[in-house]
């Protein structure tokens, strides 16, 4: 894939690695028709070379977003700039999974990709079996490549759109997420797939309502909802504002709780069986030998870190409802 | 979309910078990203390599190829073909049945006369319905099928290229019109020579011409039928750029079809029977006449060509501005 990549980017060698963002948005909007509000100024940045998480849930405007880098839907409003190209220039170093697979039932594996190869204006003909050979082995799907996409399986045809969206050399691929409807063996061999992908340089935008997957894959993240961007940066950074909390089981929550004040820790909170407190700087065994030391019964003693569902809660004063 | 559409259309005329020029002059878009555009513009290429964007040199007609390929192989448009190579054998068999009880009228009288004349008898059977049904199918399945399936997004993003994609698609159903055309007339013309004596043909007009003047009137008729049922593909085309059904489309061009037939069946109409389209379809008996009415072709196919330029240019304006959403 690397040796892949330098050869057919051969002209662009010295610019493109270290270039610009891979998708900027400014302002970025789309009314549809109905009025109804689908992205609303939107103000994106995603670096290259990054694993980006697309965070939101269903129906907060993600799959437009995506639809509109694509050149699909056209923006009401604002500017986009993927790769920092031409739309027509950037597409053919784009692989995209949008909404699902999406493909011919009378066709087998092969031809489906043959067909969508052929509409890349930039993809050799010549080339085309060996590559199409490579995304499909590239996925998992040789066995299957000679069988009617109509007799696939809901993760086959996933893995086939995974396929299609590795046919050429990319610099960005758009992944729309792309874990729907795959086993947790098929779930666990596309964040290897990502992440090996990413290995090789190649910028990864994708789109989940999954937060742990996405915590699990990216390096960054951005978070929608209803249509606007709450957040975006580094995983790191979009959960550097929440704390850390010890978590302590036992049954004399009050005795515990004391001790946990008289160590010197935040928000103290006495629960039914548990007393949860911010870790803050202090260490979860000291804190544990200071309870012993009391006399307070721990049954058991955990620190919880933030996830970025906390991050969402905490933005959006809202639960990240899958279902959307 | 005016945005990324001209850019589209304007790198696929091989401008690569044409692009972003018109990214910049398009009006009602903050040019936020231009500062972006201008600092970070990769050098130009080297010569010699594919230029990005303008595609390699044999793109079109792969995709085209490819769009054949669908087109060719799919069992339900075999299926059409079969069924319209069939009919003139079944017309065919049934004249020769007639024609052997001695009651012979005229027009039985002419085919049973002479090989030729049931290419020419099958044709304006099938040309009011049964090939207009075959063609439209295929035009209109074009693009609403593609949306219906999903597919049509997959190959935007590719990417196809809007007007691109509209050309091959355009130009499969144009495919698709003569192969229906030619299988028809292939296949009267066998049955033909099978079942009735090959000899000089007997025109309309009353003249007796060659054989091989009669062929060549056959061939007149393939390409005027051929580019009446292209004209035809235009309008399916168009409408199916309007939905993701692809039924409502080859639906929608059929009823225009009918009603337009039934508006020239009513007199009183008389005045605009000429500019509806299947008017035109039945003038190739033109070349039944000596010498071949050329003025009645040229008309007929003056109508064809404005049909396809108003019709092309409708599927053009819809789908070079839709959204695609589905």
């Amino acid at each position: 894939m690397t040796a892949v990549m330098q050869e057919a980017g051969a002209p662009f060698g010295a610019a493109l690695p270290s270039g610009g963002p891979a998708i900027v948005t400014e302002g970025l909007t789309k009314r549809f028709r109905g009025g109804q509000v689908a992205v609303d100024a939107l103000d994106l940045t995603v670096p290259r070379g990054s694993v980006f998480g697309f965070l939101g849930p269903n129906g907060s405007g993600k799959t437009t977003t995506i639809r509109m880098l694509l050149g699909l839907v056209a923006p009401t409003s604002g500017e986009y700039s993927v790769l920092g190209l031409p739309q027509a220039q950037a597409l053919p170093r784009v692989g995209a999974l949008v909404e699902g697979p999406a493909f011919y039932p009378y066709l087998s594996g092969t031809a489906n990709l043959a067909r969508f190869d052929a509409a890349d204006p930039t993809a050799a003909r010549g080339t085309a079996g060996r590559r199409i050979a490579e995304a499909l082995e590239r996925v998992g799907l040789s066995a299957a490549a000679g069988k009617r996409y109509r007799n696939y399986s809901l993760g086959m045809r996933q893995r086939l759109a995974i396929a299609a969206a590795l046919l050429g050399p990319r610099e960005l691929l758009i992944l729309d997420e792309p874990t729907n409807g795959l086993d947790p063996q098929g779930t666990r061999e596309v964040r290897a797939l990502v992440k090996e992908i990413a290995a090789d340089g190649t910028t990864v935008f994708v789109s989940s309502h999954l937060l742990a997957e996405v915590e699990q894959m990216c390096t960054h993240a951005a978070i929608m909802r209803a249509g606007r961007l709450v957040a975006q940066g580094t995983i790191a950074s979009l959960s550097a504002g929440l704390v850390a909390r010890v978590r302590v089981e036992t049954p004399d929550a009050a005795d515990a709780a004391r001790v946990l004040g008289t160590l010197g820790l935040a928000d103290v909170r006495p629960g039914d069986g548990d007393v949860t407190a911010e870790l803050g700087g202090h260490a979860p065994e000291r804190i544990n030998a200071a309870l012993v030391g009391e006399g307070v019964a721990v049954r058991g003693l955990a620190v919880v870190r933030p996830s970025l569902e906390d991050v969402f809660v905490g933005l959006t004063g809202e639960g990240f409802d899958v279902d959307g | 979309m005016s945005t990324a559409e001209k850019a589209d259309t304007r790198a696929a005329t091989g401008d690569p910078e044409a692009g972003t020029d018109a990214a910049r002059r398009t009006p009602g878009l903050v040019p936020v990203a231009e500062t972006m555009r201008t600092t970070e513009r990769h050098p130009p290429e080297p010569s010699g390599a594919v230029p990005a964007g303008a595609g390699r040199p044999w793109a079109f007609w792969r995709l085209l190829g490819s769009e054949l390929g669908l087109t060719f192989r799919r069992p339900r448009n075999l299926v059409m073909l079969a069924v319209l190579g069939a009919v003139p054998v079944i017309i065919g068999i049934a004249l020769r049945v007639v024609a052997s009880d001695g009651q012979m009228g005229g027009m039985i009288q002419d085919v049973a006369g002479n090989s030729l004349m049931l290419t020419f008898v099958s044709f304006s059977f099938l040309v009011l319905l049964l090939m207009p049904v075959a063609v439209s199918v295929v035009a209109g399945d074009s693009i609403a099928g593609e949306a219906g399936a999903g597919t049509l997004r997959y190959l935007l993003a590719a990417p196809a290229g809007r007007t691109r994609l509209l050309l091959v698609k355009y130009l499969n159903a144009v495919v698709f019109a003569y192969a229906v055309t030619a299988v028809v007339a292939l296949s009267a013309l066998l049955t033909g020579l099978i079942l009735f004596p090959a000899g000089p043909v007997t025109l309309l007009s009353g003249t007796t011409v060659s054989v091989a003047d009669g062929l060549l009137r056959i061939l007149i008729t393939v390409g005027y039928v051929g580019a009446a049922m292209a004209a035809l593909a235009a309008i399916a085309l168009a409408l199916s750029t309007f939905t993701e059904v692809s039924i409502g489309a080859i639906a929608a061009t059929l009823v225009l079809v009918i009603v337009c037939q039934v508006l020239r069946a009513i007199p009183e109409l008389g005045s605009i029977t000429p500019y509806l389209l299947p008017t035109r379809f039945t003038n190739f008996d033109a070349v039944l006449r000596s010498p071949i009415d050329t003025g009645a072709l040229r008309e007929g196919l003056l109508a064809f060509g404005a049909y396809i330029v108003l019709f092309g240019s409708i599927a053009w304006a819809r789908f070079s501005g839709k959204d695609i959403t589905s």
